[in-house]
């Protein structure tokens, strides 16, 4: 029990040494700075460097440490107010093509970072963070459901063999345009019968061959809850894809949700992210219209659209939709084994797969078209009033054939780069938001009540510290003194784990850790009463010394061992803060079992076991 | 150095009908209290209003705060956004409000009024209202999350152990739990997500004290053959009884320094673990060892199991 082999201190010595290196970062302070990054289309070049060198000294507003990068300008200043002034001067200087972000830049010194040792990242609470408040736009989700229900008209119709010559959203409703009026009352009866979310108007309209269909209003309404609902899971997932470890999305008010990002102050990042919406649909080629001759004389075929490529050249798609974002199960970006270029590997749930499948075995050999929508909100001061307005940009990604008969599972190819295709299926991945989000405000909170928490939190973590310290000692004596040592060990071994981690440092948090504190100290504890029991009950020092440790090793297992399965299920059944106190806790009952029992066990190894004849413990 | 007498011998279980009479009625209080008085839930669970404002000079948020508590607006979080002329006040829902739009005009008058009284002109910047169904969510989330740590403990230890360490272990929790929740209902404190870890922490560091005394209870069992259960518990009670007390100690060390010095964020998760300490510890002598007696805990339960002879079996 007592003989340790020397592979076992080196190991115990280099786990402390390599814990010393990976806490480190967390005493350097992370300074102001702003961020300037490219928005599609535009680079970071020495034009740009240029400028905003330039603008800043013309506003005499002091810098250092610019760093140009392939994708980003990164500028350090002095203090929270030269950034703010930074970032007012430089956006007003840049125009939409560039993102001008606040943030904080670290100071850990090189040969740290390429370890990949980091700063513990800190929680809202203690450091501030972006807030965004978004906007569901409800209307596109009204239009998003109507033109589901265009589609679903058109395939009843064919299905039925109802001759019809098109199916169109008007004000009133989705109007059916039908050849003859015998043919409407064949569309009634199926239409009732088979679409109980629609209701058919009896009565002919005006003209006798259409046939006038309503969504019913309880179906808009859960529709509209549904929309908010998938809005704040996907958010949540792209949020955490943005790698926030507690991020608070709420919905606030009928339609909007609040996105908070504790510890980032890269908004450029989080706003491409959480502002654009990527949608993917998928719709038929029309291959018996020339695109350029429709294109140019303005004569579109009623069941097509016109859209454009990537290059501008003028593509004819059918109105009818195969399938879209929202039937999105999975996305993911790799290389095409044929041509070797960009990829998303995209899979679709059953609905969507069944669809595809119907019409892929029908159309081997035509084309089918991937348009891209993009919606980006962008901010512009028209008369001195803040102007919101959206950049829908529609581009058609691919025009393929079909080669061969598919269902939930195929590539989509044609993107420019792997980064656009990583960025791509990122935002796929997060289960696409069927309707856009804008962000209709964006602030980020100040650190003046997280200087106040980490402050309060600190000093009560010290002077709480100080006082198990000063009380082990006095009370245990030597092993009292061990103790203190493992804790040493254990308060370095959870700092290293929850920087390498990437976990959020929140004021729960902290009491977490002072909590862990308190209670990593009730393992010694147990170990010092057993060898005291044990010496009472006049077993030699050294045997008590063992059956001390052997003893209260069953306790100290089955005691941590329900603290663990608590924190675990706080973890999983949690949400936000209380799954920070969870990882916190966790960890530190690990670390805690390892320093308090191995890490001491060791010193004390080292103190009596070369001792020839023990003659008390100090205990 | 000995802050208790090692061979001390204090009969606890021959308190037992005492102890367990007192546990009851402070059971059946804290239920009273909760189901009669309720929790004062804070904004995470129940949604509110928030509301930001901006003003000329810059504005102290403690003073913000002292203002708008003084205008009976109950404990109100202001945060600074953006600058030092701008804070955000998340408050609880006003009541009797007829639509959520009402109420944040209202609310955002009242704070403006509020402020004004205390010399602090601003001008409302913005006023939100926080839906109640976020609030409902985390609520039941939180619910969910006591429940299975419960469940998970009691397994644990059904597992580890034996069935009646399980269960007399999950009503010690449950009993900590709801005094607990008792305690939070009488001073009327504001029950937000902190209290809930805080909750959670009581019913990780109870169940330790308890797992404690049953080890040792179990460990007497399988050693001596000649004591009965209930000297048995008793035994095991005043074996760790030097051990329950000094951890006690250097947690509650640890709490009162978060509780004196953490600031507002952790006030309510220090005091509600300190309370929830005392009364796990105390419930791990007084309450789950008389249970455990109670359910029929014998020293043929925890044996080792063998492989059975056969043999053995037929002899007299």
């Amino acid at each position: 029990m007592f003989d340790f082999p020397k592979w076992k201190f080196g190991l115990v010595v280099g786990l402390v040494l390599l814990a010393t290196l990976y806490s480190l970062p967390n005493l350097f302070p992370q300074e102001p700075a702003i961020q300037i990054s490219a928005n599609r289309g535009a680079t970071i070049d020495e034009v740009l460097q240029g400028r905003v060198e330039g603008a800043l000294k013309g506003k005499k507003i002091e810098y250092f440490g610019l760093v140009r990068s392939d994708n980003r300008l990164m500028v350090r200043l002095p203090s929270a107010d030269a950034q703010l002034l930074a970032q007012t001067t430089l956006s007003e200087e840049l125009d939409d093509k560039y993102t001008v972000a606040m943030n904080l830049a670290s100071t850990v010194p090189g040969w740290l970072q390429a370890l990949h040792a980091k700063p513990m990242t800190l929680g809202l609470d203690l450091q501030g963070g972006v807030h965004f408040l978004m906007e569901v736009d409800q209307k596109a989700a009204r239009d998003q459901l109507e033109e589901r229900y265009v589609s679903e008209l058109y395939q009843l119709l064919r299905t039925e063999k109802i001759a019809y010559r098109s199916v169109t959203r008007t004000r009133d409703g989705l109007s059916i345009q039908l050849l003859s009026p015998e043919d409407r009352a064949k569309a009634l009866a199926q239409v009732t019968s088979k679409s109980p979310d629609l209701l058919a108007e009896e009565a002919a309209a005006g003209d006798p061959n259409v046939l006038l269909v309503r969504i019913r209003p309880e179906m808009i309404v859960a529709a509209q809850k549904a929309t908010i609902e998938q809005n704040i899971t996907t958010l949540y997932k792209r949020v955490s894809e943005l790698g926030v470890a507690e991020p608070i999305v709420q919905q606030q008010g009928q339609t909007r949700i609040v996105v908070q990002l504790p510890g980032i102050q890269d908004t450029a990042a989080a706003k491409k992210i959480l502002g654009s919406t990527a949608t993917l649909e998928y719709r038929a080629g029309n291959d018996s219209a020339n695109a350029v001759e429709a294109a140019n004389t303005g004569r579109i075929p009623p069941d097509s659209k016109l859209y454009y490529d990537q290059s501008g050249n003028p593509v004819l798609l059918k109105k009818e939709l195969i399938a879209s974002g929202d039937q999105l199960v999975g996305a993911t970006s790799g290389f095409d084994q044929q041509s070797g270029t960009p990829m998303v590997s995209v899979t679709l749930d059953s609905a969507g797969g069944m669809r595809m499948l119907d019409f892929t075995s029908e159309n081997v050999g035509r084309p089918m078209g991937v348009v891209y929508i993009e919606r980006v909100p962008e901010t512009r001061v028209v008369d001195g009033k803040e102007l919101r307005t959206f950049k829908e940009t529609q581009t058609v990604i691919s025009l393929a054939r079909i080669n061969g008969v598919f269902s939930t599972k195929f590539q989509t190819t044609g993107l420019n780069s792997s980064q656009e295709a990583s960025e791509l299926a990122l935002l796929l991945r997060a289960g696409s938001l069927a309707v856009p989000v804008d962000i209709i405000e964006e602030r980020v909170i100040g650190p003046s009540l997280g200087r106040e928490n980490i402050e309060a939190g600190l000093k009560a973590m010290a002077i709480g510290t100080a006082f198990i310290i000063l009380f082990v000692m006095f009370y245990y004596k030597l092993v009292g003194i061990v103790t203190v040592i493992g804790l040493g060990v254990n308060m370095l071994l959870l700092v290293a784990i929850l920087s390498v981690l990437g976990a959020t440092l929140t004021m729960p948090g902290i009491a977490g850790i002072v909590l862990t504190l308190g209670m990593a100290v009730d393992a010694n504890v147990l170990i010092a009463e057993r060898i005291r029991e044990e010496v009472r009950s006049g077993n030699s020092p050294m045997n008590a010394l063992k059956a001390g440790y052997e003893k209260a090793w069953g306790t100290i297992l089955d005691a941590n061992l329900t603290h663990v399965f608590a924190s675990l299920a706080m973890f999983a059944f949690g949400s936000g803060p209380i799954r920070g106190f969870a990882i916190t806790m966790f960890v530190g009952i690990l670390t805690s079992m390892f320093s308090a029992v191995t890490v001491t066990q060791l010193i004390m190894a080292l103190i009596y076991g070369r001792q020839r004849k023990v003659q008390a413990i100090s205990v | 150095m000995e802050l208790f007498n090692p061979n001390a011998n204090i009969p606890f279980m021959s308190w037992r009908r005492i102890s367990v009479t007192i546990s009851g009625i402070l059971v059946i209080a804290s239920l009273l209290l909760i189901f009669t008085r309720g929790f004062n839930l804070a904004l995470d669970f129940t949604g509110g209003t928030l509301v930001e404002v901006e003003s000329e000079q810059a504005l102290d948020t403690g003073a913000v705060r002292a203002a708008l508590e003084k205008a009976g607006f109950g404990t109100v979080a202001v945060q600074s956004i953006g600058g030092a002329k701008e804070v955000a006040m998340r408050l609880p829902p006003t009541e009797g409000s007829i639509s959520a739009d009402q109420a944040q005009v209202e609310t955002a008058k009242r704070v403006q009024l509020a402020l004004a009284e205390a010399d602090i002109t601003v001008v409302v910047k913005r006023s939100e209202f926080v839906g109640p169904q976020v609030g409902k969510e985390l609520a039941e989330d939180g619910a969910v999350a006591v429940v299975f740590v419960l469940l998970t403990i009691m397994l644990y230890v059904a597992m580890r152990f034996e069935w009646r360490f399980g269960l007399s272990g999950i009503v010690g929790e449950v009993h900590d739990i709801i005094i607990t929740l008792g305690f939070i209902s009488l001073i009327d404190m504001d029950f937000d997500l902190t209290v809930l870890a805080a909750l959670l922490t009581v019913a990780g560091y109870s169940i330790n004290d308890k797992v404690v005394v049953f080890d040792r209870v179990r460990e007497i069992f399988r050693s001596a053959r000649k004591l009965g259960p209930e000297e048995t518990i008793n035994k095991a009670i005043n074996n760790t009884l030097s051990r329950t007390l000094i951890t006690g100690v250097t947690t509650f060390m640890a709490l009162l320094s978060l509780y004196f010095l953490g600031g507002p964020v952790v006030e309510n998760f220090a005091l509600t673990t300190i309370f929830g300490i005392i009364v796990g510890t105390a419930s791990s002598i007084f309450f789950c060892n008389p249970m455990l007696l109670w359910l029929g805990v014998s020293k043929s339960d925890l044996q080792v199991v063998k492989k059975e002879d056969p043999e053995l079996a037929l002899r007299p």
